[in-house]
């Protein structure tokens, strides 16, 4: 179902968990609600859901106002972070829940309930487990029984909160390519929530990254890391190098050091901060009247084809901060550089973005 | 408490470990001076008596015994102290539930207030429970007046003691349950109305059966203690034979009268109560820790 969010806000106490949120998404595409913690998400799909209720806005479920509706009406199903299986009841009743708990004219015949369980426990293939209880499943386990119990009531859409945040490293990597993969076998909408990136990245269709109750930006994985559109956008998603200065005609300026940009619509001394992913980023040596930031090689790790090398610049002009930067080198260009730690260079970049910087105004 | 005996279990198994090695261990005399110290403690102060209250129930044979036990003033005690228990354990059990679900469910302005307010027939003395009750419903009291031109009797009657009792054996229930439904939290009652159940089947078949243990083990505590209640009883009885006389009560009264023998046939009946109270606890204490462990792996 296609869903609506109508300029939603909520607060808590004095705290804006969201503040005039306004988005709309297509039916049928798994889209991932990405931010750090704190910033709205969460709530945002507990208000989807209908376990919250936003303070003023609407939710638009396949275009009918659904904003006071109960949670039961709205048809979704829902994914909790810590599972919330029901710890007394065994994997079977607890896939079997939704439909047992149908008024008696709609409820579904003890065969019936029997044959639909077994399909859905056979589409998480878990089938073998039918008769175990949640306490002794693995945290994988569990969480793909929580989404065949979820399924199990025919939701429109289906809201995933944190879905893999409990599980170690490997499970959840596993659990995200499955997740994909029942996504495109059913092709129900689903939204979920997360703050990793990578897994945004990897399994939406289409990626809503927010923060502090905003929206900041909205669009499919490539879309969001190869053009972010706002700051924090760009030092959210993937590695970053992040220079801040003023802007001092063709140049930024970062204490005494220079760094050519190419735009042309920032005011002269504007604080702005200028990013460049690792792969953007060139390392030129050093030399009295060598354009770039001056930097020190810190480490340089190789891995394959491609070297990181990590710098370290600081020094007066910085007021003794300390910045790491890191570099990603072809394997020739390394062997030409012929880089040595603690070695003087300069950092240029061939791709620069530059967005003004609120955290220096403010301080400076 | 449910939380606290599955604590004791996992303790007492690091316990174990913990003894196993020398190097933890203590001397065999420390040990040992230990558990004397503990043993006749529990002796002379817990078992002697419990003893004493059979042997001297006994003392002038099964006849006495029985005819202590078949006066009519003290089946008219029995009936009482059950008819009391019959009724404030039940208003307790929904009380502690409702109190419970507001307090582990929901935000709201004045909770930590409700919670210390809970706690207050523990911490008051139960005499001072007793008059509060004859200050408010007392012929000289505050509704005094009003309840006799109704012709209603709460003190020195049966309301006022079954009143008293509901109010010292209200914590029971909600303490036992306010922790335990706190580290439940509300994710599974969350799931089961995502999955179309109204509140009253969320409650029937995902709350309950989760906080069931600790909600038996609570209604234990909160009969042995309306059944044995005395210091409020006391104060709004009256002490009228027949009528207004519980177990306790009657205990009291015979013993005064030095007719020891019929005081601890009474009494005894009292303790025979403590003692099935006590295995009933176990169990439940028991099948908790069992189902608790079922939840750790």
């Amino acid at each position: 179902m296609t869903i609506e969010i109508d300029h939603i806000t909520k607060r808590f106490g004095t705290f804006r968990a969201l503040d005039d949120v306004s988005l709309d998404l297509p039916r049928g595409e798994l889209v991932a609600l990405l931010g750090p913690s704190g910033c709205g998400k969460t709530t945002l799909l507990r208000i989807i859901a209908g376990l919250e209720n936003a303070d003023t806005g609407r939710i638009l479920l396949d275009g009918n106002d659904a904003t006071d509706k109960h949670v039961r009406e709205r048809h979704v199903g829902f994914v909790f972070q810590h599972y919330a299986l029901f710890r007394h009841m065994s994997v079977f009743e607890n896939v079997a829940f939704g439909l047992r708990v149908k008024p008696r004219k709609v409820r579904p015949a003890e065969a019936e309930i029997r044959r639909r369980v077994m399909e859905l426990l056979d589409l998480v293939q878990l089938s073998w487990l039918k008769d175990r209880f949640p306490a002794q499943l693995s945290g994988g386990q569990r969480q793909r029984i929580a989404l065949a119990r979820a399924l199990a009531v025919e939701p429109q859409v289906l809201l995933l909160d944190e879905p893999f945040g409990a599980l170690d490293a490997k499970v959840r990597k596993e659990l995200r390519r499955w997740l994909r993969r029942l996504h495109d076998e059913l092709h129900i909408s689903s939204i979920f929530v997360t703050h990793d990136q990578e897994e945004a990245l990897e399994v939406a269709d289409r990626i809503v990254l927010m923060n502090r109750g905003r929206i900041e930006q909205i669009g499919n994985p490539r879309q969001i890391y190869e053009e972010p559109s706002t700051s924090f956008a760009y030092s959210f998603i993937g590695n970053v190098n992040a220079f801040r200065g003023r802007v001092e005609g063709s140049n930024v300026r970062i204490g005494s050091d220079l760094l050519p940009h190419a735009r042309t619509d920032l005011a002269e001394g504007e604080p702005v901060v200028a990013y460049a992913r690792p792969h953007d980023t060139e390392i030129v040596s050093d030399g009295p009247e060598a354009a770039g930031v001056a930097a020190r090689v810190n480490r340089v790790l190789t891995n394959g084809s491609v070297s990181r090398v990590e710098l370290i610049a600081n020094g007066p002009e910085r007021d003794g901060a300390k910045d790491y930067f890191e570099v990603e080198v072809g394997a020739e260009e390394l062997s030409r550089l012929g880089l040595a730690n603690g070695q003087r260079v300069r950092l240029q970049s061939r791709r620069l973005s530059l967005f003004p910087d609120h955290q220096q105004g403010r301080s400076s | 408490m449910a939380g606290a005996a599955t604590l004791e279990g996992r303790v007492s198994a690091s316990a174990t470990r913990f003894e196993g090695r020398v190097a933890t261990s203590d001397s065999g005399l420390v040990k040992s001076a230990i558990l004397f110290v503990s043993l006749t403690f529990f002796a002379v102060f817990i078992l002697l008596p419990l003893i004493l209250v059979f042997v001297e129930a006994f003392r002038k044979g099964w006849q006495a015994y029985f005819a202590a036990l078949v006066d009519p003033d003290a089946l008219s005690a029995v009936r009482l102290t059950l008819l009391a228990a019959a009724i404030a354990v039940p208003l307790n059990l929904i009380f502690g539930i409702a109190a419970a679900w507001a307090i582990a469910r929901f935000e709201f302005r004045g909770k930590q207030f409700l919670i210390t307010l809970i706690d207050l027939p523990f911490s008051v003395s139960p005499v001072v429970a007793g008059l509060v009750y004859v200050l408010v419903f007392g012929a000289h009291g505050w509704f005094g007046g009003w309840l006799q031109d109704h012709d209603i009797r709460i003190i020195f009657a049966v309301p006022g003691i079954v009143l008293a009792t509901i109010f010292v054996t209200f914590p029971f229930v909600a303490r036992e349950l306010i922790p335990l439904m706190q580290s439940q939290g509300r994710d599974e009652e969350e799931a089961a109305i995502t999955l179309g159940a109204s509140g009253l089947q969320a409650f029937w078949r995902v709350t309950l059966p989760n906080i069931k243990w600790a909600l038996l083990y609570g209604v234990i505590l909160c009969n042995a203690r309306a059944m044995g209640e005395f210091g409020a009883v006391s104060v709004v009885s009256g002490h009228i034979r027949g009528e207004t006389n519980t177990m306790p009560l009657h205990v009291e009264i015979l013993y005064n009268e030095y007719q020891f023998a019929a005081a601890f046939a009474v009494a005894s009946l009292l303790a025979f109560l403590a003692l099935v109270t006590l295995v009933l606890k176990s169990y439940v204490e028991w099948q908790a820790a069992r189902t608790a462990s079922g939840e750790q792996h």
